[in-house]
């Protein structure tokens, strides 16, 4: 590919700027973070700060911690219930086809795209009247449900890979439902669960609107808490932007040392069905 | 490709082997079993709770007592001439143009510019990426403060008349009367879009990518001996041919867009004159500071409409083409 220096330099300073475009949030958000408030001033908001202050972390900490768990007690259970069955329907809508499997799954796919807000009103109801209303284990729940449309199509198309002549094969040698999947569907899943999982946990943990609606107060995740900080009366920037690299950090991390799964996922939850 | 999709004439063909037809009925019916949960979790939950909902839409419940009694159409037609609900429609429409249109020809431009194999490549893609890893709220944040003072990222916009506060901008461009409403591009959504489309164009950058690396390194190399140019190539041949990707990425953009709730609850608000709010913020603020159940429900309904109109012919035909 024989292409002149300046085709090259102009592909590189291309991809410079846009990277600079996409930095500059996080360089903002950096700095400020690190400022003291009396830094914290529009006509100083691209300069490095003069001294480095962490003191907007530990307010962020003190305010945003029991948020933080709370998103952690959530996250982790609804991550792997959704996982979990997430395989077995995408096992059995892959492997044990049977008539009208594809219309049920186009149906079950639908749920990827509702609006929530045309299953909120009952959806609450639903909830005090069972008693899971403003609880972590209520919105456990809610992403394990509505989690379902897209693990399945997930597993689906992950289990699609796997050749029909190995399951055909199984059941030849005596082995039914059960042991195929113990034995040759989850030994081979482990990718599978990986990308799922990891699709499952930022969106879970990335979510706001079932956060803000099902629960109140002390109970609420951590993006409804970063929310709140900003509604507050006076607005110091500084733990603002400090509170929301605190929010993001756990997705962040995923995505620096699975980004690879992450993409993955991405592409995955890209219905190509 | 599908094994055990037994089709009617199959299934008398195979009466004769009693044993093995039961045996496969027992494993089969298991594997219904492991799918019914579900099932019934998506029809009661989904399907169930849309009607639900859109029982609720048509009745007088608005008030914080449930009232089931039958309204018609009424919370509809106080939609409709709603002067809030107008404006969001409007700006939905002009949200979701200016939005798929910039995260298409944005992650195009990106894609084909990571595809020209340069040093340090994969640098560039995670920084193109990294922002989906980020909450929505996370985004409103950040960039409402990289908006809000009239320095920061204003100061490269002045030159285009647009100036200081945007979110209280009530400016609206293009701007001729329609109904209750201005109808145009209010000022203050630009910065929603901008926040939106830094969100999410690496979605559509890792699309493009994967349908980039997709295509035979052969369909370049027969191009450029017809003595193509590289800009030749990519416009006449490997766009064309990423078109499935490009109707792919305008649905599930169109999908964010029209529920698009979270971004600018955070980022803000409804605005003065409702320039930058959206149904998903009106039916929250409705419903859940409101307590006006009946309208809440309504929107949501429009809502859903909205969305369907787009994904139910999409998932029909990609069903259709992938079996």
């Amino acid at each position: 590919m024989a292409r002149s220096v300046w085709a090259r330099s102009f592909l590189y300073a291309l991809a410079v700027a846009m990277s600079v475009f996409f930095l500059m949030p996080v360089y903002v958000m950096v700095t400020t973070s690190l400022k003291p408030l009396h830094e914290v001033t529009l006509a100083d908001m691209w300069k490095l700060p003069s001294t480095i202050d962490w003191s907007s972390y530990a307010t962020a900490f003190d305010k945003l911690a029991p948020n933080f768990w709370n998103s952690l007690l959530l996250v982790v259970p609804a991550t792997l219930l959704s996982a979990l069955l997430g395989a077995l329907n995408g096992y059995v809508l892959s492997k044990w086809k049977f008539k009208g499997a594809d219309t049920l799954f186009t149906l079950i796919l639908f749920g990827m795209f509702i609006p929530y807000q045309s299953i909120l009103i009952p959806l609450i109801q639903f909830l005090r009247e069972i008693g899971l209303y403003n609880t972590i284990p209520g919105l456990v729940f809610v992403h394990v449900v509505y989690g379902i449309p897209i693990t399945t199509l997930m597993f689906r198309n992950f289990y699609a890979a796997i050749p029909d002549e190995m399951i055909e094969s199984a059941k030849i040698d005596g082995a039914g439902f059960v042991r195929i999947f113990r034995y040759i569907m989850l030994p081979l899943s482990i990718t599978g669960f990986v990308v799922v999982a990891i699709w499952q946990f930022t969106n879970i943990w990335n979510e706001f609107l079932f956060a803000v609606t099902i629960t109140t107060s002390d109970k609420q995740p951590i993006m409804v808490a970063l929310q709140n900080l900003s509604g507050s009366q006076i607005v110091q920037w500084n733990v603002q932007m400090a509170g929301a690299l605190l929010a993001a950090l756990p997705t962040l991390l995923v995505y620096i040392f699975l980004g690879k799964y992450f993409v993955r996922g991405l592409l995955a939850g890209s219905v190509k069905g | 490709m599908e094994t055990v999709n037994i089709t009617p004439a199959e299934k008398t063909a195979y009466v004769p082997s009693v044993r093995k037809k039961r045996k496969w009925t027992a494993d089969h019916w298991l594997a219904a079993a492991f799918l019914a949960p579900s099932v019934v979790l998506i029809f009661l939950f989904v399907y169930g709770f849309i009607g639900w909902t859109g029982y609720v839409s048509l009745s007088n419940w608005n008030s914080l007592v449930p009232d089931w009694s039958f309204a018609g159409l009424k919370n509809y037609l106080y939609l409709f001439h709603d002067f809030r609900f107008q404006a969001d429609l409007r700006n939905t429409l002009v949200f979701t143009v200016l939005f798929i249109a910039a995260v298409i020809v944005l992650g195009q431009l990106l894609a084909i510019l990571l595809d020209q194999k340069l040093r340090g490549e994969s640098l560039f893609r995670n920084i193109f990426f990294f922002p989906m890893a980020l909450s929505f709220v996370v985004t409103g944040v950040v960039w409402q403060w990289l908006f809000n003072p009239s320095t920061g990222v204003n100061l490269f916009l002045k030159p285009l008349g647009l100036d200081g506060k945007w979110y209280t901008d009530t400016n609206i461009l293009f701007g001729f009367h329609w109904g209750k409403i201005e109808f145009g591009i209010p000022v203050a959504i630009i910065a929603v879009v901008v926040a939106a489309v830094w969100q999410m164009t690496g979605f559509a950058v890792a699309m493009y990518l994967a349908g980039l690396r997709a295509i035979p390194d052969e369909v370049r190399e027969a191009a450029r001996m017809d003595g193509a140019t590289e800009f030749q190539l990519y416009w006449k041949i490997i766009l064309p041919l990423l078109r499935p990707i490009t109707v792919s990425v305008i649905i599930i953009m169109a999908h964010i867009s029209l529920k698009i709730f979270d971004l600018i609850y955070a980022m803000t608000g409804p605005g003065a004159n409702f320039v930058t709010d959206v149904p998903g913020v009106y039916m929250f603020e409705t419903t859940f500071r409101g307590n006006y159940y009946a309208n809440g429900a309504a929107i949501a309904m429009v809502m859903l409409l909205s969305v369907a109109i787009f994904i139910v012919p999409y998932l029909i035909s990609s069903r259709k083409g992938g079996s």
